[in-house]
Formats: structure tokens, C-alpha cells, sequence
């Protein structure tokens, strides 16, 4: 069926309006298939997972900043696992692990994706919805199944799962290695096989509502660079997720039905166990070919939001839309060929470790365009400062901090002696982890008047962004010291280990920087919740962008549009553009709004 | 220290009470707040960002100047120097870089604010400016990448032919190391789990019935190895995924159940002269008076004396962060005396009979 085809239904549809659909609560707040709630839903959902994850980072930290020592609020919120307040290692192996769980698929998938693709997609490309409303509302029900299941294993007896977010096995396939790998691993086993069912139907709705929904005259090379991030992510997660299933299923069965999968020749606590033939290196080739790509699937659509706030806060076109839509074709391509970086001293061949440094060190190219075009963008516009300019051009700045560490950890040579220290810790955490947070919040700060119809209190933003820039350079940029040093990840405490002494003032410089800004969230928590209810109404379009999702009204209607879907005429970039004669193209206002006509003796741009 | 936290805590939690009542005061006066940036605002941020460039900076530079002393100093093995180079070399290429890119991305955030009025510059593509910066990476990561293949292919090569290496196997297990030498042979006896026997003592599963492990011995406390001769380390692991992890020498593999892992280097620098090199006496110095202070308050932090140390750096469970062996890297002739002195499998077994 033509696109069209599905345009002229959807109109027809749209037609009988408020004749129907009488909604309840139920399906208006809860069991909603309505995109705009569903995003919702999502980023509330993601925001909560968000703070747990965040909080138990603060734990772990005060541990490695003062270890050993007693804190009331250990006492106070680890209970038995912190007896007399002083941390048990089992406990902080498991915050680490749940952290790194959290944060990375709970929050920078779902949270992240799952809120603006929803949200943006059929906003965006000109759609009544996404191509299934029902397939989305399960989608979203099965990331809150997955959350809830997570959240419970927090309160097992033994403790949740605790073989590092990796989970590589044997460590998580045998009961008798630590406390965690009982109950509370599977627990995470079935928690995330929960969550790429959700992840993976979410993704193909999203591919299928950006090929055949989009309104007449959205061709391909007019979407906003936001949906080309979301479309070409959720292509990812279609091909990368379903091998994070079969890495959980098959060791789920050498869990609880005696396969071999992963597992040989083991003795441990005194007796020989009966695996035979299998090799955890597999598992670490099946976690890893998602693992990388999840890097990707969490940061492209950071970079999309940032593109499209970039260039209205810029109030200039994205400078290289062709190299930027050829710069995420290309990294999602790289990303799903690199995965080897991560086994480079795990006893896979060498000669393996050669290509995959190469592809590795590959990646660094398009990223490198898409940094550049970001700086240019910036070049002669007329930045307004609003708070979610603010986070997309801190996002650029951690990005490229990063990123450059990339190179040394991607050289499977330079790797061998950085591998698994906080080197790499430091790394992964500015450029995926704090660069999507920022993209995370940007997006929230630009789309809150969209998703909510109030806006956001600028100033607590201001305050808000500034500490937590100050404070994510403050706690990441020392660590890479901490790495080079040689300091393990994962350990409990360092103070084995005489040589790592002259670090202790490291340690708490981090661990300071990192209470600060997790309470700085607090701001950001005050103003999203209070905005809501009290903020200002917002205006149909208050940062004055071209984009279609700035037509709708403000107040939520099913369908998106009153009347018919508007017509889409130009590029999503037409910001500053100016006639011949000097002037605007459309008189004293500095933008022109996709669904304009091209004006006489306009020329469009062959982007 | 608790305290002192909890006063951070209190302290910033009632800042930023106060802000938020303050920043409500200001906004009830202005009826017409649009919560869209204004002049005020780009100004004020624009220069915020300017500042933010010198933050980094400073942070950078600070961050030399308190830390750098704490990173690992002179290398002691042979491929060590190699890798400091490339290393050296990847590092001064990217600050390179960062401070560049930063400059740009926040000088022009401070220099292009908004002012009403203003008008942006149409700019959307060019062709050239993209083919240089897509050019210039490509050709900086070539050369790179040769250089770093280079090397991973020469350390990786391990040759047991070649320049007579002494073979020794790196045993891990929850949470501590063995090592295994092959003895005169200089052939590592079979060995599989399936063959320990605990009230034997063979703990790391030797096949007894093998000639080869006869004279292998198996070290429970230290790892000896001598100065300028080659060493083939085969990791093995009895349990779990553990990495031998000898940062002094820029060496690291894991431990896989299942399979014997290689890895290969010459030490170069034997511990008595590491102890005597200047970088590191400062390093201890300053480590020891770190000690000192914390046995005045009590802590059981006796005076530290540097030894090489192999380290676990994968995940293996409880103790992970206390996995530990220590590393004497010594002159020939007192290596083959530690020999001498230690009992060979086959004795073991013998007397335990």
C-alpha cells in the first residue's frame, strides 16, 4: 500500500472524530494506545528508574570514596546487607551490576527511545499514530513488567544479580560463585528477555510507522534528523536484540537444565561440576554483539534530539544534513562489526582483535563528522540559550571528551593494559552515559510543552544544567587518572593494594562531585513535576521550529491534527533562510515552518 | 567523615532550597514570563560557556599537576617501552584534539549568543570543508592503526621456538592465583580439574600419570620470574572468567574455564632495581607517609615496600578486589636458587603417598 493510500484512509478516519472513542480512565491514563501518552508513560516509567539507578551509584561511590567506613543511610537502605552501616561486598558488586543494568537499558533505552520515538515519530513525519497503536501499548507494558520484575529482585534475600552488568558466565550460571546468582539472576535473565520483547516490538513499529506513514510530501530526505536517528536505532535493535534472547536463553539452560553452552570444566567449592565443551567466550561474543550496538542505540537518538535542538536554538539549518544522515547510516552499519573490542584480551585470536581494531578505530570517522558539523552549526547563528540548547551543547563537549578515549581503548594494543580499569569506566561513562543523559534532558526541556502543554521553569534548567556539567567533567575526568594507574573496576575496595593509596584523594574529589550532581537532579525532578501541574501554558510553537509536531494544537487530541494532516513542502532547516534582496522568506520571521509552499523565485536547497 | 558528609549534604540540599524560592519570588514579579531565553539570558549563558571552556582547562591542568604522579611510571618489561610510545603518542594526538575541538565548540557558543534582531547565517553544506574533516581523520587513523597493529601483532606473536622462553602456567581460582613452572622439561605436564585431588595436595589437577608434569612446580605464594629471559605465561582457570592483570608490565589475559589463554613478555627490570628507581622511591615515599598518618588514626596501614604485583581484573565474585600474588622479577642466579629450594610435583606426590 502506498503511502498515500494510508494518508487518505487516516484523513477519512480522522473526519468522525469525537463521535467515538469514548475513553475511560483506563484507556485514556493506563492501558492507552494513544503515542502521546504512551511517551508519557515511558519517560515517567524510565525517570523512576532513572533515580534508583542514579541513587545507587551515590552508594557505591561513598563506599569506594571512604571504604570501609559506617554510614547511617547504608544502614538505613541496605539493611542486612550493611550491618553496622559498613557496605558487604556481595552487596556492592550487586549495586554496581544493577547500576550498570539500570541505566543502560531501563533508562537510556526505554527511558530515552521508547519516549521520543513515541513521542516524535508520528508527530514528526505528519501520522494520526503510530502504525500500531495496540503493538506500542503492549510494548510499554512489557518495559514496566520488566522494570517491576528488576525492582523486585532488589529484594530478594541473597541479593539481586551481581556478576557485573555483563553477567558473564560461569560467574552468573553457578550458585555456588557468589550470593547473586541464585534467584536474583533469574530474575535479571527473565526481566530483560521481557524487555527485548518489549524493545523489539517497540523498534518494528517504529520502522514500519517511518516507511509507510509518513504525509504527502515527507519524502526520505526531509525527515527531521531526529527520525532518522529513531528510525535507524530501532533497525539496530531489530538486528542486534534478538541476540541478547538467545545469549539469555541458552544460559538459562545451562542455569537450570545441565546444558553446556557456556560452561566447562569447572570445579568449584570442592567439587567437580559435570559441564563439558562449552566456552564463556561464546557468551561474550553473543552479549557483545548487542552490547556494542546498545552503545549506538542509546547514543543516536541523543544525537537526533541534539541535531534538531541544535539547529532551532542555533536558529540555523543543521550544517551537512546529507553527512549527517551518512554519518548514522554509517556508524549503525560499524557498530554491529566492532563488538570484538570488547574481547580483545578474552582469549579470542588475535588475528580477530586486528580486524576488529580496525573497524574499531573506523567508527571514529563518521563521529568526527557529526562533531565537526555540530561546531559548525553553531558558527555564526544566533544561539538561544534555552535550557535544552544548553544540554545539546554539553552533550557535543562530553561526546568528544569521550570519544577521543575511544581511540586508545579501540587500539587492541594500547588495549591490553587499560582494559577493565576505570579507564574504561570513565570513557564509557562521558560518551554514552552522561552525552545520552544530556540528550535525555535536552529532549525533555524542548518537548516538555509538547508532551505536557506547560513549560518548563528556564532558570531551575540553568542551574540545573550548570551543576551537572561542572560536576560530570568533575567526576569523570580524574577517574581516567584513577585507570591509568592500573585500579581494577569492580573492586570493593582498593586498600589491598598499597600502590593504589595515593588515590584515596581522587576518590572522594569523585565522590563529591557525583553527590552534587545527583542531588543537582533534584532541581530538574522539581521543575518537571511542578511544571506539569503549575507551569506556564505553553504556546503552540514556543520555540519558534519549523517541524510538523509545532502545528498540532497544544491541548492532546487522538489523531494528533483537527483536520487534515498537513502537507509537507521543504527540509526540516529552513531557519534564517533569506530571499535575494537580503530579507527573510517569509517577512520578519526568521523561520519557515515545513508546511510552508515554496515561495516565488525560492530555491530549494538540494539536500 | 560521616558527619562531615552529612553536612555537605544538609548544606547543599538547604542551597538549593533557597534557590528555588528565590528563583519563585523573581518569577512571580515578571507577570510576562515566557520561559523562553531572552537576551539576558543568551548573554549570560553565552559567557557561562566561555567560562566553562576555562573550567575544563583548569580542570585538565590541575588534574596533571595533582595526578599525574599516580599513574604507573617506567615500564618493566621489554614491549613496555613500545607501549609507552604508542600510548604517548595516541594521548598527545587526542588532547590535541580536545583541546581544539573544545575551544571551537565552546568559544562559538560564547561568541554567536543571541541577541534579538540578529541574523543567523543560512550556511547548510559544504562539500569541500566536509571532505577535509572527513579526509583528516581517515589519514591520522591510518597511520594509527598501523602502528598499533604493528605492535599488537609482534606482542601477540608468541613463538615457543624462539630465544629460549621459560614456560609458566598462571593458575586462577576463587579468589587467589598459583603458578605453575614446567621445570627442567621446560614442558607443562597435562592438567584438567577433573584430577584434583585436595587430600593429595594436587590442587590444580596435574596428571600424575604424565612424565612431562613429574618436575613442574607449582608456587602457592609468589611468582619468580627471572630478569631478561622471555616468559610464556599459559592462563588456566579452575571456576570462573578471572584476567591475570600485571600492570607494571603492560600485561593482561584472561582466565577462561574451559581453555589454556597466552600471553608473553620479558621482564626487563628486576624488582630490586624498580625499588631503587627514583620515580618509584618518590611514589613510595609518598605512599608511606599516606600510611603513616592513617596508622595514627588507627588503621592497620604498616610501611609499604614496592613488589610487582599480579592483580585478578574480571569480575570473579566476593574477594574479587583482594585476588592477589606478588611478582619478584630477579637475577637468573637467584631465581634457579628460589628453584632449587621448591619441591617438584613428583616429590609432592611422592611424600604423600
Amino acid at each position: 500500500m502506498s503511502a498515500t493510500a494510508v494518508n487518505a484512509h487516516a484523513e477519512d478516519h480522522a473526519h468522525d472524530h469525537g463521535h467515538h472513542h469514548k475513553e475511560t480512565f483506563m484507556t485514556k491514563y493506563i492501558f492507552s494506545q494513544d503515542h502521546k501518552m504512551i511517551s508519557k508513560q515511558y519517560l515517567i516509567t524510565g525517570l523512576i528508574m532513572g533515580a534508583i539507578g542514579i541513587a545507587m551509584s551515590l552508594l557505591f561511590r561513598m563506599q569506594l570514596a571512604w571504604p570501609g567506613e559506617s554510614f547511617k543511610v547504608f544502614e538505613l537502605l541496605l539493611g542486612d546487607w550493611a550491618p553496622d552501616g559498613v557496605m558487604d561486598p556481595n552487596i556492592y558488586l550487586a549495586l554496581v551490576t544493577i547500576h550498570g543494568t539500570i541505566m543502560v537499558f531501563f533508562v537510556l533505552t526505554a527511558g530515552l527511545s521508547g519516549t521520543f520515538s513515541n513521542l516524535l515519530i508520528p508527530l514528526q513525519i505528519g501520522a494520526r499514530d503510530m502504525a500500531s497503536g495496540f503493538l506500542n501499548m503492549v510494548s510499554y507494558w512489557l518495559f514496566f513488567l520488566s522494570s517491576v520484575i528488576m525492582v523486585i529482585s532488589l529484594f530478594l534475600e541473597a541479593g539481586p544479580a551481581a556478576a557485573g552488568w555483563t553477567i558473564y558466565p560461569p560467574l552468573s550460571a553457578l550458585p555456588q560463585a557468589q550470593p547473586g546468582s541464585g534467584m536474583g539472576m533469574t530474575l535479571w535473565l527473565v526481566s530483560m528477555a521481557i524487555f527485548i520483547a518489549s524493545s523489539l516490538l517497540g523498534s518494528l513499529n517504529y520502522i514500519v510507522t517511518v516507511l509507510n506513514l509518513r504525509t504527502k510530501g515527507m519524502s526520505m530526505t526531509r525527515l527531521p534528523l531526529t527520525i532518522w536517528a529513531f528510525f535507524v536505532t530501532a533497525i539496530i535493535g531489530v538486528v542486534s536484540f534478538p541476540v541478547l534472547l538467545s545469549a539469555a536463553l541458552l544460559l538459562i539452560m545451562d542455569r537450570s537444565f545441565g546444558t553446556s553452552f557456556f560452561l566447562s570444566d569447572i570445579f568449584i567449592q570442592g567439587e567437580v561440576l559435570h559441564y563439558q565443551g562449552g566456552s564463556p567466550v561464546l557468551f561474550e561474543h553473543l552479549f557483545w554483539f548487542l552490547g556494542h550496538p546498545e552503545v549506538y542505540i542509546v547514543l543516536l537518538p541523543a544525537l537526533g534530539i541534539t541535531s534538531e535542538v541544535i539547529a532551532t536554538n542555533a536558529r540555523k539549518p543543521i550544517f551537512g544534513y546529507r553527512a549527517m544522515v551518512a554519518s548514522i547510516l554509517a556508524i549503525a552499519f560499524l557498530s554491529t562489526i566492532v563488538w570484538g573490542h570488547h574481547m580483545f584480551v578474552s582469549g579470542m585470536n588475535p588475528f580477530l582483535g586486528s580486524v576488529f581494531t580496525f573497524t574499531t578505530l573506523l567508527i571514529a570517522i563518521p563521529s568526527a563528522v557529526k562533531a565537526f558539523n555540530y561546531i559548525t552549526t553553531l558558527w555564526k547563528g544566533n544561539l538561544q540559550m534555552n535550557p535544552a540548547m544548553l544540554f545539546s551543547i554539553g552533550l557535543v563537549s562530553t561526546f568528544i571528551t569521550g570519544g577521543l578515549t575511544g581511540i586508545i581503548l579501540g587500539d587492541s594494543a594500547l588495549d591490553i593494559n587499560v582494559h577493565d580499569t576505570y579507564f574504561v569506566v570513565a570513557h564509557f561513562h562521558l560518551v554514552m552515559g552522561i552525552s545520552a543523559l544530556y540528550g535525555l534532558f535536552a529532549g525533555v526541556y524542548h518537548w516538555f510543552p509538547k508532551m505536557f502543554g506547560k513549560m518548563m521553569n528556564k532558570n531551575l534548567g540553568y542551574a540545573h544544567f550548570w551543576i551537572t556539567a561542572v560536576c560530570a567533567y568533575g567526576v569523570f575526568f580524574p577517574m581516567h587518572f584513577v585507570g591509568m594507574a592500573g585500579v581494577p573496576r569492580r573492586y570493593y575496595t582498593n586498600t589491598f593494594f598499597p600502590m593504589f593509596d595515593d588515590l584515596t584523594d581522587v576518590q572522594v574529589v569523585m565522590t563529591v562531585f557525583a553527590i552534587i550532581a545527583g542531588f543537582a537532579q533534584l532541581l530538574f525532578v522539581f521543575n518537571f513535576v511542578r511544571s506539569i501541574f503549575y507551569g506556564p501554558k505553553a504556546p503552540q510553537n514556543p520555540w519558534s521550529s519549523t517541524t510538523l509536531e509545532w502545528t498540532t494544537p497544544v491541548e492532546h487530541i487522538h489523531g494528533n491534527w483537527p483536520g487534515e494532516i498537513p502537507h509537507v513542502h521543504r527540509w526540516a532547516y529552513d531557519y534564517s533562510k533569506t530571499r535575494e534582496d537580503g530579507e527573510y522568506v517569509i517577512p520578519g520571521q526568521d523561520f519557515v515552518p515545513q508546511t510552508v509552499p515554496l515561495q516565488e523565485n525560492e530555491e530549494e536547497l538540494n539536500h | 567523615m560521616t558527619a562531615l558528609l552529612t553536612i555537605i549534604v544538609l548544606v547543599l540540599v538547604a542551597i538549593a532550597i533557597w534557590q528555588m524560592t528565590k528563583i519563585f519570588e523573581l518569577s512571580q514579579v515578571k507577570t510576562e514570563q515566557t520561559e523562553v531565553a531572552n537576551d539576558k539570558d543568551n548573554r549570560l549563558n553565552g559567557y557561562l560557556m566561555f567560562g566553562f571552556l576555562v573550567f575544563i582547562y583548569l580542570l585538565t591542568i590541575f588534574s596533571f599537576w595533582k595526578w599525574g604522579s599516580v599513574v604507573l611510571g617506567k615500564p618493566a618489561s621489554e614491549h613496555g617501552g613500545q607501549y609507552d610510545n604508542l600510548m604517548f603518542i595516541s594521548m598527545a594526538l587526542i588532547f590535541f584534539v580536545q583541546i581544539v575541538t573544545q575551544a571551537l565548540l565552546h568559544y562559538f557558543a560564547f561568541k554567536y549568543h543571541g541577541k534579538k534582531g540578529k541574523k543567523a547565517l543560512f550556511y547548510a553544506d559544504n562539500d569541500k570543508l566536509e571532505a577535509i574533516w572527513t579526509i583528516i581523520p581517515v589519514i591520522t587513523l591510518a597511520g594509527l592503526i598501523l602502528y598499533g597493529l604493528f605492535t599488537w601483532t609482534t606482542l601477540m606473536d608468541i613463538d615457543e621456538e624462539e630465544g629460549d622462553p621459560i614456560i609458566i602456567e598462571l593458575y586462577a581460582q576463587q579468589f587467589n592465583w598459583k603458578a605453575r613452572y614446567a621445570g627442567a622439561d621446560n614442558v607443562l605436564g597435562d592438567a584438567n580439574v577433573r584430577l584434583i585431588e585436595i587430600d593429595k595436595n594436587n590442587v590444580i589437577g596435574i596428571d600424575e600419570s604424565d612424565p612431562y608434569g613429574q618436575d613442574d612446580v607449582v608456587s602457592q605464594s609468589e611468582l619468580h620470574l627471572p630478569v631478561g629471559r622471555k616468559v610464556i605465561f599459559k592462563m588456566r582457570s579452575q571456576d570462573v572468567l578471572h584476567s591475570a592483570y600485571m600492570p607494571h608490565f603492560r600485561a593482561q589475559m584472561n582466565c577462561v574455564p574451559g581453555m589454556i589463554t597466552q600471553f608473553s613478555f620479558t621482564p626487563t627490570v628486576t624488582t630490586a632495581e624498580m625499588r631503587a628507581d627514583s620515580d618509584m622511591q618518590a611514589k613510595v615515599q609518598h605512599i608511606n607517609e599516606l600510611r603513616a598518618e592513617g596508622r595514627a588514626k588507627g588503621l592497620d596501614t604498616e610501611t609499604w615496600e614496592f613488589d610487582y604485583v599480579l592483580l585478578c581484573n574480571k569480575i570473579c565474585g566476593t574477594s574479587h578486589y583482594n585476588m592477589q600474588m606478588k611478582i619478584v622479577v630477579e637475577e637468573e642466579e637467584e631465581f634457579n636458587k628460589w628453584m632449587e629450594a621448591q619441591q617438584t610435583f613428583g616429590e609432592q606426590m611422592a611424600s604423600a603417598q
